[in-house]
């Protein structure tokens, strides 16, 4: 199902039971910021770990989608499931956007021109009225899911953000194991082989690029509706840092890496809040030594370990 | 001549007069300099090392940094900061290249990328821990103080002197690396380092002192800069968006090309603030995207 394997099979039910178990144990609105992070890493996964490209201006869509989805609901007070999904569609529509500006390129100048453009959403963000320039769209109501079901209630809203999690894990490890992802695994490993076998590769680049921004934006739509606030902190450059940090350190190009990645990261912010610039510092300090001695990231590690591929 | 500075016309509804064109284009070469610095270091360590520095803005920072400290902590003044601060960050670089940077030449670009990166939010939320995001006041030397009328309007002194410093400093950059024996033998290691090194010439020592070099080209920015811009920890970050902007534009493959490209973007910039002040902080980001939609490779980007 889905292409799991039975190793994966076994860690995605194991996966689905701790989503089902923990908001009893738990305090829903942390897990609801975990499910939120992990599906928006698991996003940009989909790019790193399976095309090879590294965005450093993911940010921006799941800022975009944020504001959006937070606009619609606040102002045109459009049922929860729209405001998601046009935060998700603003997502794409700016991937589709700055994708076709950004696939010119490749490697580390990908990277420096997605960074760049990211920096100009922010900008337009900053001046753009709609978005309450520092203040942000505050006081977002969460509304209602088909006019009926009202959201208010973190344990209502916390399943419907799992919902929308494991639906885009699932489409995302759907999307992978398609034809079309192989094609995307094959640029990966060689893109020159990849065109001559007469495959398109900018065409896929964007397409994979695209998906990745409309999960971001639906991530980031749910999270202006979880906390009811849409910042200019969604669309900063160290928003885009972070979720590249949390799919690093999960593990780049495993299927569970980034959620445990995401559970790790959140988890560490949390306790540390307090700590101030000390949270940037371990971050940093956790970027570095991941890149020196520890590149499989946790799920990478334990996959190697136990000789599996998670 | 006065006749002519007067002139105005209406751009978008905006009037602009030739001398207010001319006067912020002249002050964007402020900020061009330090793009040009900037820039000019990491195409010089991107050559070399095969890494995009991320960690660039953040030693920039330090470059202010060392020069406060050096005057508040040792009454050491401006003009011998503008030597020793570079020198001291780009030991501090040197350090770093060969500790830990030069354990990833072997793995994908990407990584050293990425290590930079986590190294600049280390040394960035350290520097936030001890000194505050506020930013400390660093005078402006006494020399350097008024300004100077030159044919269209007053040039605080001390701006003057920055876009000077930067431009003499680039060129030299670019004499050393163009046009003596060194600069022949890091070109050379840049084409092909294997070969290079069966000449006997030591290529580690060679990128160390390379990875310094670029350093310290960001140091030199980050003094010229603490007199202008408030010291504080996040002033490399404005910069160094926008140098990321700048290399792409100008492309890493020639040195001059990104000196020139980092002066015309800040008079670019400069110059939009007349017109349409909204987008002065955008018009470099647009500039990429028109070089990206009908040159992809950059202004002076080689074909690879």
């Amino acid at each position: 199902m889905f292409g799991f394997s039975r190793p994966q099979l076994i860690a995605f039910l194991a996966m689905v039971a701790l989503i089902v178990v923990l908001p009893f144990v738990l305090y829903p609105v942390f897990l609801m910021r975990v499910l939120t992070t992990a599906l928006f890493a698991c996003a940009f996964n989909l790019m790193i770990g399976y095309v090879g490209l590294l965005s450093f201006g993911q940010a921006a869509f799941y800022g975009m989608g944020a504001y959006v989805s937070a606009w619609t609901i606040k102002n045109w007070h459009v049922d929860a499931s729209v405001a998601i999904a046009l935060g998700g569609l603003t997502g794409g529509v700016l991937g589709l956007a700055l994708g076709y500006l950004a696939i010119r390129r490749s490697g580390i100048y990908f990277a420096m021109i997605t960074l760049a453009l990211a920096q100009m959403v922010y900008f337009f963000c900053l001046e753009a009225p709609f978005t309450g320039g520092e203040d942000g769209i505050q006081q977002v109501p969460r509304g209602h899911l088909f006019g009926v079901i009202d959201l208010s209630n973190d344990m209502t809203m916390y399943w419907l953000v799992a919902a929308v999690f494991l639906g885009g894990f699932l489409l995302i490890h759907r999307i992978i194991h398609s034809p079309f992802g192989q094609v995307l695994k094959g640029i990966r490993e060689n893109e020159p082989r990849t065109t001559s076998l007469g495959y398109r590769t900018d065409d896929y680049k964007l397409i994979a690029f695209v998906l990745s921004c409309t999960l971001a934006g639906v991530a980031g739509g749910t999270k202006a509706l979880v906390f009811g606030i849409a910042t200019l902190t969604d669309v900063n450059s160290s928003t885009s840092g972070e979720i590249v940090l949390t799919t690093l350190l999960g593990g780049l190009g495993t299927v569970f890496g980034p959620a445990m990645g995401a559970v790790v990261i959140t988890t560490m912010e949390n306790y540390l809040a307090q700590m101030g610039a000390w949270v940037t510092v371990i971050q940093g300090a956790i970027f570095m030594f991941c890149v020196l001695s520890f590149r499989r990231g946790i799920v990478g590690e334990i996959g190697n370990l136990l000789k599996l591929k998670l | 001549m006065q006749a002519i500075l007067s002139t105005s016309f209406s751009f978008f509804g905006t009037n602009v007069t030739i001398a207010a064109l001319l006067g912020q284009g002249t002050l964007g070469l402020i900020n061009g300099a330090f793009y040009a610095c900037l820039s000019l270091g990491l195409a010089v360590i991107f050559g070399m090392l095969n890494i995009i520095n991320f960690a660039h803005g953040a030693l920039f920072m330090m470059g202010a940094f060392a020069s406060w400290m050096l005057l508040n902590y040792l009454g050491i003044g401006y003009f011998p900061a503008l030597i020793l601060s570079p020198i001291l960050v780009g030991l501090f670089g040197i350090f770093l290249e060969k500790t830990i940077i030069s354990r990833l030449y072997k793995l994908d670009h990407l990584y050293g990328l990425l290590l930079t990166f986590g190294l600049s939010l280390v040394v960035q939320g350290l520097f936030r821990n001890y000194y505050g995001s506020s930013g400390l006041p660093y005078q402006i030397p006494q020399v350097l103080q008024g300004a100077t009328y030159i044919g269209f309007m007053y040039m605080p002194n001390y701006r003057g002197w920055v876009v000077l410093a930067a431009l003499f400093v680039c060129v030299a950059t670019w004499a050393i690396i163009e046009k003596t024996p060194l600069g022949a033998t890091l070109r050379a290691a840049t084409e092909n380092a294997p070969l290079v090194q069966a000449f006997g010439v030591n290529v580690p020592r060679l990128i160390t002192l390379t990875y310094g070099g670029g350093i310290a080209l960001a140091a030199f920015a980050g003094v010229l800069a603490a007199p202008i811009y408030s010291v504080n920890p996040n002033m490399g970050d404005n910069f160094i968006n926008v140098v990321f902007a700048v290399v792409v534009i100008g492309g890493m493959g020639s040195i001059m090309g990104s000196i020139v490209t980092g002066f015309a973007l800040g008079v670019i910039e400069g110059m939009t603030k007349v017109v349409y002040p909204q987008a002065s902080a955008t018009v470099v980001f647009v500039v990429m995207v028109i070089v990206l939609l009908t040159k992809p490779r950059g202004l002076f980007g080689k074909a690879a």
